[in-house]
């Protein structure tokens, strides 16, 4: 039978990538539907800051002022990681009614509804930075380095989340009922970015607990944002943040597609 | 060479269990073919292997000669895939839905709000295009959804199970959709647990039971080929149904279905029908209905298959006798 119209025998990569565009689009228009969903994402890092700031600030630091300079990094790293779940429960939803299979079913790149889905969560991460960022500045917040640190800080936290977020896609793809994404986040996430020091500083826990915070991802990650956005070393938090990053992506990239492509 | 979907000795198997044991279709261009068997025969197995979802174990399949796992990225340029499991996105609106595949397809923004104007238009859904599909009813979801797998104008259609769980009406329209596309050229090849669908719709079907084809033909070749016709027995006192029950048994050797008061059996031969009249006079039954019915393609399915097609069909569908 002879086609009509030439077809393709394969996709181009620049034609996957605009497919990645177009998905990642469909992600973020949804929040114009329900703007419930930008208060969702948006409450958390807001209740954080503030809570923390002014509950326990005093305590901690002396001043919730001084605390802020503390914390805030940290909470961005936090927010940043439970913002990756996201990118599971959205993934894990769209495999459970289907929409994957219409996708797929489609012309396009099978790498594009995945990069297309962290594409609109990277963007969603990069409004909460900047959310938590604009709410730290009102509350007293001053970037005590440069405009590059600020920028370093923006690329990092976002380079982390994208690693961290294949830990969620694995997850996703794993799990039948989107529900449990959100249950294996708060299994995982709220031990992993409490035991840190986003919160406390390290040295009023006990000696076994500190053993952990310290190789901990989240405290080298809290470290290298608070040496890029308020003072202290950077080289060494940031190349060791680095390093972790791209070890989870050697170890949860190839994992989650293997997972993903078994399921689907 | 003219068939637009071609498969042989398709074979799938998850764990356990064998989802297909050796499968052979041969769907001819512009023809609606029918997929016919109940929940768990192979049947979404199929579609999905056939729309380049799934590969096969062993065996292969074309779809306008392009082959479905070496040649995927062809056949998903032929093909559109619309059924139980291929879904619209809830959370958008009608014209987003089909804009996003619009441009995934390769359109431009233009003619991708065209042609997303057209469909929604086609569907009788332009009300509801900038609603989000989540208000939308069941029928109207599954327009769109039919909407949206049209978007890259697929010469091979794949619907599975299109109607399940529709109203009767909404149903219909579905009918008169699917044959509006095969008048344009379009073949579709559909699945489907509804025994009077198939018997509507298709120009051929292919009976599944257990991941395997155990009958082809037309709608009227099936009939003919078993030849069986559903006798019915109602007596008039159910006190009587034991007695009613285990005569017809007797005389059909196969075990009658009791629905309520009713006895049904298949019987192959008419001549039968005397001896049930002699047999129930014999016993003093009073009778309320006895009747030797045109055979329809349920008896055809449980002659084939020894069960009902319809064993896990929705309440809401009410079969209607042929």
């Amino acid at each position: 039978m002879t086609a009509a119209v030439a077809l393709a025998p394969r996709v181009r990569p620049a034609e996957g990538l605009r497919q990645s565009l177009s998905l990642s689009w469909r992600t973020l228009v949804q929040v114009k539907h329900n703007p419930m969903e930008l208060i969702d994402f948006s409450l958390q890092p807001i209740m954080f800051l503030l809570l923390f700031t002014y509950v326990f600030g005093g305590a901690v630091s002396g001043s919730p002022g001084d605390y802020l300079s503390f914390a805030l990094p940290g909470i961005i790293v936090q927010n940043g990681l439970f913002g990756t779940l996201n990118t599971g429960v959205g993934l894990s939803n769209d495999l459970a009614k289907g929409v994957f299979d219409r996708l797929r079913a489609l012309p396009i790149a099978r790498w594009a509804p995945l990069t297309g889905r962290i594409m609109a969560d990277t963007v969603k991460q990069a409004w909460a930075v900047a959310l938590l960022l604009g709410l730290g500045a009102i509350m007293g917040f001053r970037v005590g380095t440069s405009f590059a640190g600020l920028l370093g800080a923006f690329g990092l936290l976002l380079f982390v989340a994208l690693a961290f977020s294949w830990i969620s896609v694995l997850v996703g793809v794993l799990v039948r009922e989107p529900e449990r994404v959100m249950v294996f986040g708060f299994a995982v996430m709220f031990p992993l970015t409490f035991v840190s020091n986003v919160f406390v500083p390290t040295d009023t826990m006990p000696g076994w607990l500190q053993a952990w915070v310290h190789v901990n991802p989240v405290t080298i990650l809290a470290n290298a944002l608070r040496g890029l956005l308020v003072s202290g070393p950077v080289a060494t938090p940031v190349l060791q943040t680095v390093l972790w990053a791209i070890g989870i992506l050697l170890v949860f990239g190839p994992l989650s597609v293997r997972a993903f492509r078994k399921r689907t | 060479m003219n068939n637009a979907v071609l498969a042989e000795g398709l074979a799938k198997r998850f764990g356990e269990t064998r989802a297909l044991d050796g499968v052979d279709l041969a769907v001819p261009a512009a023809s609606v073919f029918g997929l016919l068997g109940p929940n768990g025969a192979g049947k979404t197995t199929a579609v999905r292997i056939l729309a380049t979802l799934l590969e096969p174990d062993a065996g292969h399949a074309s779809v306008c000669g392009h082959d479905v796992v070496r040649d995927a990225h062809r056949v998903r340029q032929l093909v559109g895939l619309t059924g139980q499991y291929a879904s619209v996105d809830e959370m958008l609106t009608g014209t987003e839905n089909l804009l996003l595949i619009g441009r995934l397809v390769g359109q431009s923004r233009a003619e991708a709000r065209s042609r997303a104007r057209e469909l929604l238009a086609g569907f009788d859904l332009t009300d509801a295009a900038h609603r989000a599909v989540k208000t939308y009813s069941g029928g109207m979801r599954r327009r769109l959804d039919l909407a949206a797998s049209l978007v890259g104008r697929p010469r091979v259609l794949f619907l599975d199970e299109p109607t399940t769980g529709l109203d009767p009406r909404s149903r219909l329209d579905m009918w008169q959709i699917v044959r509006d596309l095969v008048a344009d050229g379009v073949t579709v090849l559909l699945t489907t647990q509804y025994l009077e669908e198939a018997d509507h719709l298709a120009d051929e079907i292919a009976v599944v039971d257990q991941g395997q084809v155990i009958a082809t033909g037309t709608p009227a070749q099936l009939k003919a080929r078993t030849g069986a016709q559903p006798l019915v027995v109602r007596p008039a006192d159910a006190a009587d149904l034991p007695i009613v029950t285990s005569i017809v048994r007797d005389l059909t050797g196969t075990a009658p279905e009791v629905d309520g008061t009713t006895v049904t059996a298949a019987v192959t031969d008419p001549a039968l029908l005397p001896a049930v009249v002699r047999r129930l006079d014999d016993a003093d039954v009073l009778i309320a209905e006895l009747a030797l019915r045109d055979s329809s393609l349920d008896e055809v399915f449980l002659s084939l298959t020894g069960h009902k097609a319809e064993e896990t069909s929705t309440p809401d569908l009410e079969r209607t006798p042929a």
